[in-house]
């Protein structure tokens, strides 16, 4: 079915006299006969935007999303609740549909928006130079370690907490083959990065320590004190963070850490299944000129007006090549808008509100939790949106029963987290109120009888 | 341009939007503004420093901007109209892809059973996802003439440095060790930056007389040491290699991997296949083909699609599909259907004894799934292949127009003579003749209302120009563009000034990049 074209049998015939050629066949000439298709796509014929409507409608109606049920599901990306100007400005189709801004002179809102964007997000890390974007989190954590391994040349080892998500470890690890590089685990110690085993790793053979802040398991990490001991060997510090809980916790660069770098849902992004998101990356001054991706610089034009322009490019892979500090060409520049319109709109003191509200709701949901039969507090680290719990029943049976709640009560951590078998991730957002969590509570009490109750009597019946 | 008045030759007068300042949000602050307003406490109020030690929290706020709602909407309105956009006019970016976005795409990705799912939901609660991104990769497979798919890469270059993993992989399983990495001189500049990011090292390879891989040059560098060779087709010249197969035998002679860089696969879909042609392993833009809307760039997606050989390579988690017979079946279907217990079940797999392993979080950047897979959805088989005719036919004629103007004589053909669906023009005879050079030509074209070609791209074309106007520009647009650059052509005959001095219309003139570099200011300075 033709559609979004426009070239009737009057254009065609006359295009065609124009190029001079008998037939759009004609102009496929050039691909040789053993290469063409010869055949139509063995895909379904075209369909009216009615159907199509219905048929994606239909599809997303087999989910359960965040609005119908009470999702207490993070792990990375989180129900917060996103303005409604955030869609309303990126629908604006001069946000929508450009592209890169290689044409600076007419591409001036995409420019000072990225601008906006870096210093909002230097200033939340508290590091002076950001990019304007990445693709989103753990990629970001890979591509924090190539730039580690460019600025601290001949050392090979990388050293990642356990507290780092499970797939920024596993991203690192898939990059780090490329990298030439070994990575190294420091595991936990009570919730928190173990300090003994990062003093015991961290030698002149290492790059950088990674450590993300809260960790997965929800704790507040001492970055101070981890990247202190990175920097005793020369290694860089690379933290990945929650940029929204940087209203209330320390940030990175108060601490001492020379790459911050982190998924950027939680400020202004959809849940989307995962995607798509924006990762940020952010440094010190040294590392400017290794930095990757695009940034945004002011400058002025012929008549001497305040502009900005795409700075320092000849880090970038399309004046670079080979020599370039990354390979990334596209970011992310619609998503993280949205991520600086949430920022604006919360503002100077709305990010330091909503992390008060979401640290004492946690402490609330946390302790409301832990006196449910059947839970026990996964450790006992200070914690700002989330925390493991470990249930005493198999795990997936409490989830399904909580399920039929309404209820998605958290991220089930056995996969990543053997260890962990029956350990439960529960998050918390400014959208989760007191009664949201006083229910979560109840049901996973009952849910936690029923399933040791039905578990005792299968071991009954098999008696 | 008989329908037209031709733009101001000067910047005597300056525009509205000139004559405006930019200011950053940063700089509209006033203290004790807000936009903001937050559910009240609940739960007990209890000091911070109770509940997180005092060295771990935040000692003073964020300078965020302190603007009330009104003024957020504003700012960004405001500076949205000093973007140039695809809605707005024509921008025939080579090797971009720009087509129309269609807004039903945007409409289905928002619905909240997409836009509202956790990626960590269980996946049998998410079966309407699993089962949209098991079709997209069928699609995909066709359209690739591959077998096996992962839409995990969040971009192209993301693409390409999975297929580079995957070559690697491949290649250690076979106790090989390789160490470079085949890119013709055409290729895209994210080709070699990958190349060195995965660990290899670059060789390029010549570009014949007719714009295709020089074969002499290939076979002369093609050995044992040849991990990959890296190729689009057709290539960033808008020409189709006739060589392919015999390029893809001397590569797999040596035992290398042979990698398409999906750029520009518009124009040959339903015509022409990357896996009919010998590739290995192939990268799609779905922010091209597939419209995704590049949003002043990104985000976007850059799936790969793989031969037999390399499948047990892909990224982790794949997405598997099992049939499973009637009442045999656990309740796997949230909602609507399937709750009768017949038909497939979707299920995220993680293992992978081979698995390069994760190149990124959760599944892939699936709202741009939604949308291209809404895009195939609505084209069809037939209107897929009739994009990709409509895209080589617009391109065909514009080139055509053009030629038949001052362009045949200032801007002519770099190689070939017609293309597919892009073509590169040089500027070298302008830049000699005329004295303006193709960065003056795109910025004067600004003044008349389009954006550029891309420019300076391909490398080996000197002052170049690449057009892709894509399937979605009309004729009337078409001939509106030929004849803008045969204006400018016509300016530079009469006074080189009118262009080298141009843009005069453009909300800012031309910047000065060079100090941007220089003396870099990356972020508003705050108190």
């Amino acid at each position: 079915m033709s559609r979004y074209t426009s070239a009737t049998d009057a254009d065609r015939a006359a295009m065609l006299e124009a190029i001079g050629a008998a037939s759009v066949a004609e102009l496929f000439e050039q691909i040789p006969e053993e290469v063409r298709l010869g055949r139509d796509l063995d895909l379904p014929e075209g369909k009216s935007e009615p159907e199509v409507f219905e048929h994606l409608a239909q599809l997303a109606a087999r989910n359960a999303d965040a609005d119908s049920e009470l999702c207490f599901l993070g792990a990375g990306m989180y129900d917060h609740y996103v303005p409604a100007i955030v869609d309303a400005i990126l629908s604006r189709s001069e946000f929508l549909t450009p592209y890169t801004p290689y044409q600076p002179e007419v591409s001036q809102g995409g420019l000072q928006a990225m601008f906006e964007f870096q210093t909002a997000m230097s200033e939340l890390t508290a590091l002076p130079v950001s990019n304007a974007s990445m693709y989103e989190g753990p990629s970001s954590v890979a591509s924090a370690a190539y730039l580690a391994l460019g600025a601290r040349k001949g050392r090979s080892r990388l050293v990642v907490s356990r507290g780092l998500h499970p797939h920024s470890r596993q991203t690192l690890e898939t990059y780090a083959r490329g990298f030439d590089a070994k990575v190294v685990e420091v595991g936990l110690r009570d919730g928190l990065t173990d300090p003994a085993e990062l003093e015991r790793y961290v030698d002149q053979d290492v790059a950088a320590i990674f450590v993300q802040n809260p960790n997965f398991l929800g704790g507040v990490e001492d970055l101070s004190s981890l990247a202190a001991a990175a920097h005793e060997s020369g290694a860089l510090a690379v933290a990945a963070v929650d940029p929204m809980t940087l209203g209330v916790l320390r940030p990175p660069g108060d601490a001492g850490i020379d790459v911050a770098v982190g998924e950027g849902q939680p400020l202004g992004g959809r849940l989307d299944y995962g995607g798509p998101s924006f990762g940020f990356f952010c440094a010190t001054e040294e590392h400017l000129r290794r930095m990757p991706g695009r940034i945004a610089g002011e400058t002025t034009d012929a008549d001497g007006r305040r502009g900005f322009v795409l700075a320092l490019q000849t880090r970038e892979q399309h004046i670079r090549r080979e020599k370039a500090t990354h390979n990334i060409c596209t970011s992310q520049a619609l998503i993280a808008l949205g991520g600086l319109i949430h920022l604006v709109w919360l503002g100077k003191h709305g990010l330091v509100e909503l992390g008060e509200l979401m640290v004492r709701r946690t402490a609330y949901a946390r302790e409301r939790l832990a006196a449910v039969e059947g839970v026990e507090l996964l450790h006992q680290a200070p914690v700002c949106r989330e925390f493991a719990i470990t249930v005493d029943a198999p795990v997936q049976d409490v989830l399904d029963a909580c399920a039929a709640d309404g209820i998605a009560a958290g991220v089930a951590l056995g996969r990543d987290y053997p260890e962990h078998a029956n350990g439960l991730l529960v998050a918390i957002t400014e959208r989760r109120s007191k009664a949201d969590i006083d229910r979560l509570a109840d049901s996973l009490g009952r849910a936690i009888a029923a399933t040791r109750a039905s578990t005792r009597e299968a071991a009954e019946v098999s008696a | 341009m008989s329908e037209h008045v031709a733009p101001p030759r000067t910047a005597e007068v300056p525009t509205p939007m000139q004559r405006e300042r930019a200011t950053t949000i940063f700089e509209r602050t006033v203290e004790g503004r807000r936009a903001a307003v937050l559910p009240l406490s609940d739960v007990p109020e209890t000091p911070l420093s109770e509940l997180i030690p005092a060295k771990l929290l935040r000692e003073r706020p964020a300078v965020l901007p302190e603007v009330s709602e009104p003024e957020i909407v504003r700012h960004y309105n405001r500076i949205s109209r000093r973007n140039f956009d695809l809605d707005t006019g024509p921008y025939p970016l080579g090797s971009c892809t720009m087509k129309h976005n269609p807004r039903l795409n945007e409409k289905v990705a928002a619905l909240p059973g997409h836009a509202r799912l956790h990626p960590a939901q269980d996946p049998k609660r998410a079966q309407g996802a699993l089962e949209l991104m098991w079709n997209l990769e069928r699609s995909l497979s066709e359209l690739t003439g591959l077998p096996h798919v992962s839409l995990q890469p969040s971009a192209g270059s993301h693409g390409e440095l999975a297929g580079l993993f995957l070559t690697r992989a491949y290649h250690e399983d076979r106790s090989q060790e390789r160490t470079r990495v085949l890119t013709p001189d055409t290729a895209h500049g994210t080709n070699p930056a990958t190349v060195t990011m995965a660990g290899y090292e670059v060789v390029k390879v010549a570009t014949a007389p007719d714009g295709g891989v020089d074969l002499d040059d290939l076979r002369a560098k093609a050995d044992e040491t040849v991990a990959c060779l890296m190729l689009t087709n057709p290539n960033t010249l808008g020409i189709f290699d006739r060589n392919i197969r015999e390029i893809a035998e001397i590569t797999h002679d040596v035992g290398g991997t042979l990698y398409y860089d999906g750029a520009n696969l518009n124009a040959i879909m339903g015509h022409s296949r990357p896996g009919d042609m010998g590739f290995d392993i192939v990268h799609l833009n779905l922010h091209k083909s597939f419209s995704q809307p590049h949003g002043g760039g990104g985000p976007g997606a850059g799936p790969i699609a793989v031969s037999d050989r390399i499948a047990p390579y892909l990224p982790v988690p794949r997405i598997v599909r099992r049939d499973q017979p009637a009442g045999q079946r656990r309740d796997f279907a949230f909602g609507s259907e399937g709750s009768n217990g017949s038909g497939p079940s979707f299920d995220l797999d993680h293992s992978g004894e081979k698995s390069i392993g994760r190149l990124r979080g959760f599944q892939g950047n699936f709202g741009v799934f939604v949308r291209s897979y809404a895009y195939i959805t609505s084209l069809g088989a037939d209107g897929l292949t009739e994009a990709s005719e409509t895209a080589v036919l617009n391109a065909n004629y514009l080139l055509a127009k053009l030629l038949a103007g001052r362009a045949g004589k200032h801007l002519p053909l770099g190689f070939g003579e017609r293309c597919m669906h892009e073509f590169v023009l040089t500027g070298s005879p302008a830049a000699k003749e005329l004295q303006v050079k193709t960065l003056d030509i795109a910025k004067r074209l600004l003044d008349y209302g389009f954006h550029p070609p891309t420019i300076y791209f391909p490398l080996l074309v000197d002052e170049a120009l690449m057009f892709e106007p894509t399937e979605t520009e009309t004729r009337e647009s078409l001939d509106d563009l030929a004849e803008a650059i045969d204006a400018i052509l016509a300016e530079a005959e009469e006074d080189p000034a009118i262009v080298t001095e141009a843009p005069y219309t453009t909300p800012v003139r031309r910047l000065d990049e060079a100090a941007a570099s220089r003396r870099p200011v990356i972020r508003q300075p705050l108190g």
